[in-house]
């Protein structure tokens, strides 16, 4: 098998003085598509956080591209997505602006060339958010942001994309072209780490499921079968692997 | 321009314009940052090293900075570890900064509440040549951090935690904008005082931010509107004889009430506009598929207004 991306072993983590994680073990392998999955509250957000040293651990290892995070330095190969409630600035800003800080990690001294603007537009277009590129942010629905927070994380194109709950209040014409666009980049090789909520739309994507509960891994293998809100028959299932101009599916879904 | 002859008026002017840049620019990232009160944080800590400067007949304007500074990291350092009891210990640091700096200028020999008074509300045609030397350094500092690292400094206000994703020195660039507001203030000081600087850093910021949908054109208006104000602020002081500090401060909120309400229609132009180029505004998502089949998946959208979702 391929080398470790990420490997974390025996990750404790404390916010204030709850224990959030207490001793996880978590391996992403190149080329893999791992879920992270959990109700709330079971630390799926923060072992996220501890990889990217969001959140400071106490105890245990994380390694990312087999080097302590801790000495890590090379972030331009690590796209990341947070929950969009994090992402808002109290000014004005377009589209464009807030992709290209997604390109800061190639950029020295923070100057953008020709190849960063060129490398921010197809980020945009990747994710079908060209045409809304001089628009300000706070003008797009939730999924539209969503993408424009998607488009960063590729602005670097990254080898390891890790995202906090991507489809958490999102539409679903954009669950669609989010799950192509992840399609796209797991075609390309690039590894990818997913916290969800439940696997949804993107269930076909992925190799491999870890489920948290209280802090502590409870499953570690195949995605588990749909099960509850899952499988209700109401519930919102977008097929990405349909072709893209599936109108009548979609409208049969929603009539 | 007869005033341009006298050499205060001179001194007056120039202060004036480099707060009228200075303000603004490092405004607009604790706006961004939503700690827009910082700058009157600042200002009252910066008291205290007005009134030390006093005591230890130091300069004050440097004196200040060099308070205001530690102050402003300590700040940071407060909202960096401290984030459940952040405000109170933010709340003693500003009181204590103010009481301090009262308490210092009473004893002082030469100090009197009467000198913190033109430091509190400014006191333009008393900037002296040392006080402008002080602040064109000062003034050309903030220009550089606010302009040069104004992409680092753009991705670690508008998010945090990605901005060190993508390895950026986050407190690092944290304490700089920190410092930096620190020494506006104290440029800011002189013309239109402790008690106002924070009005000239927020103010033109929202002000720009009625007619913006871009960072780069906010940060342009903001200081567009930040000297605009500045230098007519100073001019109408000289002629009409009212405190400079306080009449910049009004004509700034003039200049929000009025791009406020030059907004409203713009605003709902912009939205009509919107609204006919693509079609249902709570479902534009659609349109990118490409024109033809945009119009086809128009009927789909209408049936779900909220576009469905989670």
């Amino acid at each position: 098998m391929s080398e470790p991306v990420i490997s974390l072993r025996g990750v404790r983590a404390e916010l204030g003085s709850r224990t959030v994680l207490r001793g996880i073990d978590l391996t992403v392998r190149s080329g893999e598509v791992v879920a992270l999955l959990g109700a709330n509250g079971s630390g799926k957000s923060t072992a996220v956080r501890g990889i990217i040293g969001q959140v400071p651990v106490s105890a245990g290892e994380i390694e990312i591209f087999g080097t302590p995070r801790a000495r890590f330095r090379d972030w331009k190969r690590v796209g990341y997505v947070p929950q969009r409630t994090t992402a808002a600035g109290g000014v004005p800003a377009t589209v464009t602006e807030v992709v290209a800080s997604g390109r800061l990690s190639r950029a020295r001294f923070g100057l953008l060339r020709g190849a960063d603007h060129e490398a921010i537009r197809q980020a945009l277009d990747l994710v079908g958010m060209a045409d809304r590129a001089k628009d300000s942010v706070d003008a797009l629905s939730g999924g539209q942001h969503q993408r424009v927070l998607i488009a960063r994380s590729l602005a670097s194109e990254p080898e390891l994309l890790i995202m906090d709950e991507p489809m958490a209040g999102v539409d679903l014409a954009s669950q669609e072209v989010l799950a192509a666009t992840l399609r796209e980049q797991v075609a390309k090789g690039t590894t990818v780490l997913l916290v969800l909520h439940e696997l949804g739309p993107l269930e076909p994507l992925i190799d491999r499921a870890v489920v948290l509960r209280d802090g502590c891994v409870l499953h570690d293998g195949p995605p588990p079968k749909a099960v509850g809100q899952h499988a209700l028959p109401g519930h919102d299932h977008v097929h990405p692997h349909a072709a893209s101009g599936a109108e009548p599916v979609r409208t049969g879904l929603l009539s | 321009m007869e005033l341009l002859n006298y050499a205060f008026m001179q001194r007056a002017l120039l202060a004036a314009v480099l707060v009228g840049v200075t303000a603004p620019a490092i405004g607009i990232y604790l706006v961004q940052r939503r700690q827009a009160l910082m700058g009157d944080g600042i200002g009252h800590v910066a008291m205290t090293g007005v009134g030390l400067g006093f005591l230890l007949s130091w300069s004050p304007v440097w004196m200040a900075t060099a308070v205001s500074v530690l102050g402003a990291v300590l700040m940071e350092l407060i909202r960096w570890y401290g984030r459940t009891r952040g405000d109170i210990a933010l709340a003693m640091l500003f009181y204590g900064g103010m009481a301090g700096g009262v308490m210092f200028i009473n004893l002082a020999p030469t100090g009197s509440t009467a000198n913190l008074t033109s430091y509190l509300f400014g006191s333009l045609s008393t900037v002296s040549e040392t006080d402008v030397t002080a602040i064109c350094l000062l003034a050309a500092f903030v220009v550089l951090v606010t302009i040069g690292l104004r992409r680092q400094l753009f991705a670690v206000s508008q998010d945090e935690e990605f901005a060190r994703v993508t390895g950026l020195p986050v407190r690092a660039l944290n304490l700089l904008t920190a410092v930096t507001a620190a020494v506006t203030v104290t440029v800011a000081m002189r013309v239109v005082g402790l008690l106002l600087v924070s009005a000239l850093m927020v103010v033109p910021v929202a002000a720009a931010q009625q007619l913006t949908r871009s960072f780069a054109a906010t940060f342009a208006i903001a200081v567009a509107i930040g000297v605009a104000v500045t230098i007519s602020g100073t001019i109408t002081s000289y002629y009409q004889d009212v405190p400079p500090g306080a009449t910049i401060v009004l004509l700034t909120i003039a200049a929000f009430l009025l791009l406020t309400a030059l907004a409203a229609p713009l605003a709902r132009r912009r939205a009509r506009a919107v609204e006919q180029g693509a079609g249902d505004p709570a479902e534009c998502a659609i349109p990118e598929t490409g024109p033809e089949t945009g119009k086809q998946t128009v009927p789909a959208g209408r049936g779900s207004p909220d576009g469905g979702g989670a």
